[in-house]
Order: C-alpha cells, then sequence, then structure tokens
C-alpha cells in the first residue's frame, strides 16, 4: 500500500529564543523575535519524507494554520521534502480543539493515510491537538511515537512513556505524534529550498471549513515565574557535604 | 458537582502521581470521587477508598483496561462525565495520552499541565517551557485538567473510607492493540517521586561514566536523570530525561553533574528546594537557579563527594 501523509506544521518561536513577558501582562512579546517551525513537527517532517524516500508513502501534504508568515514554516516543510502545502489563514488565536477541528475537514476532504504530527508545540505546551484530532475522527492514536513500523495497512507505534517504552498495533488511518527519539530531522540543502519556492501553496480560511474560531481558555495574566535568590559557590566538596548536611538537612 | 480523578496506577498500586492530583482535585471542589480502569486492580481501589477527601471510587476491572488504552477508556469516561464539572488526570504520559481524547468528544478544551487552582474555572500553568505562567479562565461548562503533580502535596492515604462501586463494562473499541512493553527495572526510586535525584548532562562524556552517578545515587537513594543533551548523545534512555520534552521534577536535593542549564532544562528542575550544580564552566547558566556551586572537573568532584557521602553516614 502507498500512503498519503498528512502532516502539520506549526510556527513557533524558535526554541533558543529567551522570551519575555509584555510590561502590561497581556502575553510573550514576539516582536521581533526569531520564529521558526515547532521542533516536534519538524521529526513529523522527516519522518514523513523517510516514509516516501523507502517508497512508502508517495505525497506528503504539510498544513498550517496562523497568519500570512506561516507560509515560511509551510516553505520549510516542502524543503525538507513535502510535495504540497496548505495555509489556514487567520490572525486570530486558534487554541488545540478548534485546529483538530480544522485538521479533520482537511483530512475528510483529502484522505490521508496517516497524520504524523508534533507531541506538542513550544509555546503553549498543550500537548492535546494529536489526540484530540484522532478522537474527533475515530482513529487510532499513537502518541510520543519514538519508532514506527509500517506493514501494508498495520503500523506499530513504539511510545515513550514514564518508565520506558510501549509498542502499541494499530491499522490505518491514525494518528502519530512524534517523541525526540524517532530520528534526527535533516537540513534542507539550497536547491531544495529554491525547488520548494515551486511547489504549490492553497490558501484558505477557517470561515471556508465552516468554523468559527472561539478562545475557550481566555488569558487573564501573563507573568514571569518568580526568580530565584542568587546561590553561592562553595570550594570544596567538603564544604558543599557541610552545607546539604547540617544547614540544608537534606542529606 | 463532583471532582472526579482519572487513577494511573499499575494494576497493583496507585502511582504516587494519583495522590498529587487527588489533593488538587480537592482545591476545586470537597466531593472528589475516583475511577480505577485495569484487570486485577482491586488493590489499588482500596488505597484510593482509603485517601483523605475521597468520597466514592469507581472500578473498571475487565482485561481490555489492563494497558491503558486511550481509545478504550475515554468513553467510559465521558459516558460518567455528564455528573462531574470537572476531570482531572496526572500530567503524566498516562494522563496526557488520554485526556485529550476525553475533551474532545466532550466538545471542550483541556487545561493541561496546572499548577495552581485560583478557583473552579480559573488556574495557572506554564507556558514557553516554564518562561512564563499564563492565569486562563475557561468558558466551557465542563473542564479537562491535567495536573502538574509536583506543584501538588500527596493526599494522605490513611484516614479514608469511600465507598468501592463496580462499572460492568468491556467495550473494545478495536481500534489500538497493545503489543509489548519494556519497562526499566531499577531498584532506585522514580524521577518523579524521589527525594534526591542526581543528573548527568553532556560533561559527562559517555554513557558508561553515568557508573559514576550510580555510585552517589545508590548511597543517597537517589533517582538518575539526564539532561537532554545527554539523552540526544545516546548516553542513557529517553525516560531519565529531565526538562520541557521530559519529565518535570521538584525534589528535595537536585544534583546537576556536567549540565550547563538550557532552558528547557531548567523547565523541568527549577522548582526543586535545594539545587547544587556541578560544572567546569563558571559562566554555565545552570548556576544561575543553582543555590550551591562548584567549579571544577566532574571526574575529580564526583569520586570525591562519593567519599565524603562515606563519612557522613558513618
Amino acid at each position: 500500500m502507498i500512503m498519503k501523509i498528512l502532516v502539520p506544521v506549526k510556527r513557533v518561536v524558535d526554541f533558543n529564543v529567551k522570551i519575555k513577558v509584555k510590561s502590561d501582562n497581556s502575553g510573550v512579546d514576539l516582536e521581533n523575535t526569531k520564529m521558526s517551525m515547532n521542533p516536534f513537527d519538524e521529526i513529523a517532517v522527516e519522518e514523513a519524507v523517510k516514509l516516501k524516500e523507502k517508497k512508502i508513502c508517495d505525497e506528503i501534504i504539510a498544513i498550517s494554520i496562523g497568519s500570512a508568515k506561516s507560509e515560511e514554516t509551510l516553505r520549510t516543510a516542502l524543503a525538507i521534502g513535502a510535495d504540497k502545502g496548505i495555509l489556514i489563514e487567520t490572525e486570530e488565536e486558534v487554541q488545540p480543539l478548534e485546529v483538530a477541528k480544522i485538521l479533520k475537514e482537511i483530512i475528510k476532504k483529502n484522505n490521508p493515510d496517516l497524520v504524523l504530527m508534533g507531541k506538542q508545540a513550544i509555546d503553549d505546551d498543550s500537548n492535546q491537538t494529536g489526540q484530540m484530532l484522532a478522537a474527533l475522527l475515530g482513529w487510532p492514536q499513537g502518541t510520543f511515537a519514538s519508532k514506527l513500523e509500517i506493514n501494508g495497512k498495520k503500523i506499530n507505534v513504539t511510545r515513550e512513556i514514564d518508565g520506558g517504552l510501549e509498542t502499541l498495533g494499530m491499522e490505518l488511518p491514525a494518528i502519530v505524534t512524534t517523541d525526540l527519539r524517532l530520528n534526527e530531522p535533516r537540513y534542507a540543502s539550497l536547491p531544495n529550498i529554491m525547488k520548494a519556492k515551486q511547489k504549490p501553496i492553497e490558501k484558505i480560511t477557517p470561515g471556508d471549513l465552516n468554523i468559527e474560531i472561539k478562545q475557550r481558555l481566555k488569558t487573564l495574566k501573563v507573568t514571569e515565574p518568580p526568580k530565584k535568590e542568587t546561590g553561592i559557590k562553595v570550594d570544596s566538596v567538603q564544604e558543599l557535604i557541610s552545607k546539604l548536611h547540617e544547614k540544608e538537612k537534606v542529606i | 458537582m463532583s471532582v472526579l480523578v482519572l487513577i494511573e496506577h499499575d494494576n497493583k498500586n496507585v502511582k504516587g502521581s494519583s495522590l498529587n492530583t487527588i489533593t488538587a482535585a480537592k482545591k476545586i471542589d470537597k466531593s472528589v470521587h475516583a475511577i480505577v480502569l485495569g484487570e486485577n486492580c482491586s488493590k489499588v481501589a482500596d488505597q484510593i477508598s482509603k485517601c483523605e477527601g475521597i468520597e466514592e471510587v469507581f472500578i473498571v476491572d475487565n482485561n481490555i483496561y489492563k494497558n491503558h488504552i486511550a481509545e478504550n477508556i475515554a468513553p467510559i469516561i465521558v459516558e460518567l462525565a455528564s455528573k462531574y464539572s470537572h476531570i482531572l488526570a496526572p500530567s503524566s504520559t498516562f494522563g496526557k495520552n488520554i485526556m485529550p481524547r476525553i475533551a474532545a468528544l466532550l466538545d471542550v478544551a483541556q487545561i493541561s499541565d496546572i499548577m495552581s487552582v485560583e478557583n473552579s474555572d480559573t488556574f495557572i500553568r506554564p507556558i514557553y517551557a516554564g518562561n512564563a505562567n499564563l492565569k486562563l479562565q475557561s468558558i466551557d461548562s465542563k473542564k479537562i485538567i491535567t495536573v502538574r503533580t509536583t506543584n501538588f502535596v500527596a493526599t494522605k492515604t490513611d484516614r479514608g473510607n469511600a465507598k468501592i462501586t463496580k462499572i460492568d463494562k468491556k467495550e473494545d473499541a478495536g481500534l489500538s492493540k497493545f503489543v509489548k512493553n519494556e519497562l526499566n527495572k531499577s531498584d532506585r526510586p522514580e524521577l518523579t517521586a524521589a527525594r534526591i535525584i542526581i543528573s548527568g548532562g553532556r560533561g559527562m562524556e559517555s554513557g558508561k561514566n553515568f557508573n559514576l552517578l550510580e555510585e552517589i545515587a545508590d548511597k543517597l537513594k537517589a533517582a538518575i536523570g539526564a539532561s537532554r543533551a545527554a539523552v540526544d548523545a545516546g548516553f542513557v534512555p529517553n525516560d531519565y530525561q529531565v526538562g520541557q520534552t521530559g519529565k518535570v521534577v521538584a525534589p528535595e536535593l537536585y544534583i546537576a553533574v556536567g549540565i550547563s542549564g538550557a532552558i528547557q532544562h531548567l523547565a523541568g528542575m527549577k522548582d526543586s528546594k535545594i539545587i547544587v550544580a556541578i560544572n567546569k564552566d563558571e559562566d554555565a547558566p545552570i548556576f544561575q537557579v543553582a543555590d550551591y556551586g562548584i567549579v571544577g572537573d566532574l571526574f575529580k568532584i564526583l569520586p570525591e563527594l562519593s567519599k565524603e557521602l562515606d563519612k557522613i553516614k558513618s
């Protein structure tokens, strides 16, 4: 069986950037901040491209939901090896349940056999969308995947769970969310970046899909976590042990 | 309306994460129920029935629920949901896997990883790897919540006497099947439950050098953790990982060895009571969160630390 794979990708603040909370506590200041593809989504794109190279997959569709700038994130996915992009353009904050509803509509139109997506985005750290999408579609879910074995319509997903690994068997179509050790994403080569500029991106809005965006979780206040008091440097192991043993009484 | 807690367990014993989650539930409403799904798990239901503040425990005991397959558990919780205003589970891989599936079936948002309960619809949770805290209000009629267990103390386990009610269900959704698991066998405490943790980073240079940490962990009855850099370098398995993308811990003592202190690691351990950093780079960011730091060569410091520990034990 040759599969079609859908890979949702999110534009987020680059993982190396130290973020700043806005002075009015209304959110995080993202003006002039370096943005990148969510690292877990990069792993998902890489896995899809690997399956295409193994001829298990013949088409990879990348999809992003967000402002017009999310087109850059789609171009990155296309440069890594996705075949076409879909941009759901909106300036509003789209929370996981609505993201899942949008993806469901796209899936009904495009009929992918597998959705590969990051387990969480490193901005809101929700870790919800894949599981919600699986629920809305009535599909199996293989979350936090560190290994995939595909055999026809059967897929074994090895999952990173607390305390070790677990393997679940399921049938396609399915949702798989990616964990860190699934693969190491490649860098897009310059020729592929150039080629990606020619690949098609379809642009639609949530309204075109009859989906109303509403924020069920209202932001009241965003604050910086309380700062710890600066500690001290000790000169010797003896001094450290005596502090921990006699002063702090933790050992 | 009451609050329902989905209990995490291994069919024999309740996991500590569930006890912290019960405490979070009690901050929302006085009336807290719990549900245990598994196979031959009556001992778990007994343990939960003795927890302080639990009014009623439901048990669903069938082979189908042994491995906690999300596709099988979610429909049962959804069926019970009409009686509850809030449904909580720990924010472990168990809770993270199942709860969003329940939320979507109920057509409500999930509130992930709460650190505090402000009132019944307002919560605080970390975003951006813990570099910001978000206070949010849920407008949904029903709240599906995962709990960052390190922010809540464990409920007491020796003073309840809740009624245990059996629910007779066995519906296999037929979507996912358990194939196998490979759980790490260790006599050491689990990372998220340990009183003391010693973690290694890229500075450990190899997986073999983690022996140095094991020796100290044995003496302190500590769990062993690692930074993402050490996991990515293949020194230790992923479930050692402490950080935004791994486990969030808050032990009484956290010893970071050869860990520079990337944002993503700090997010997972900065709530520890006492933090010790051992690093050869005096400008390493880990020293900014450390209560005590030693600048130096870990390969000299660790054996010395091990020897000094013998002295205080004797």
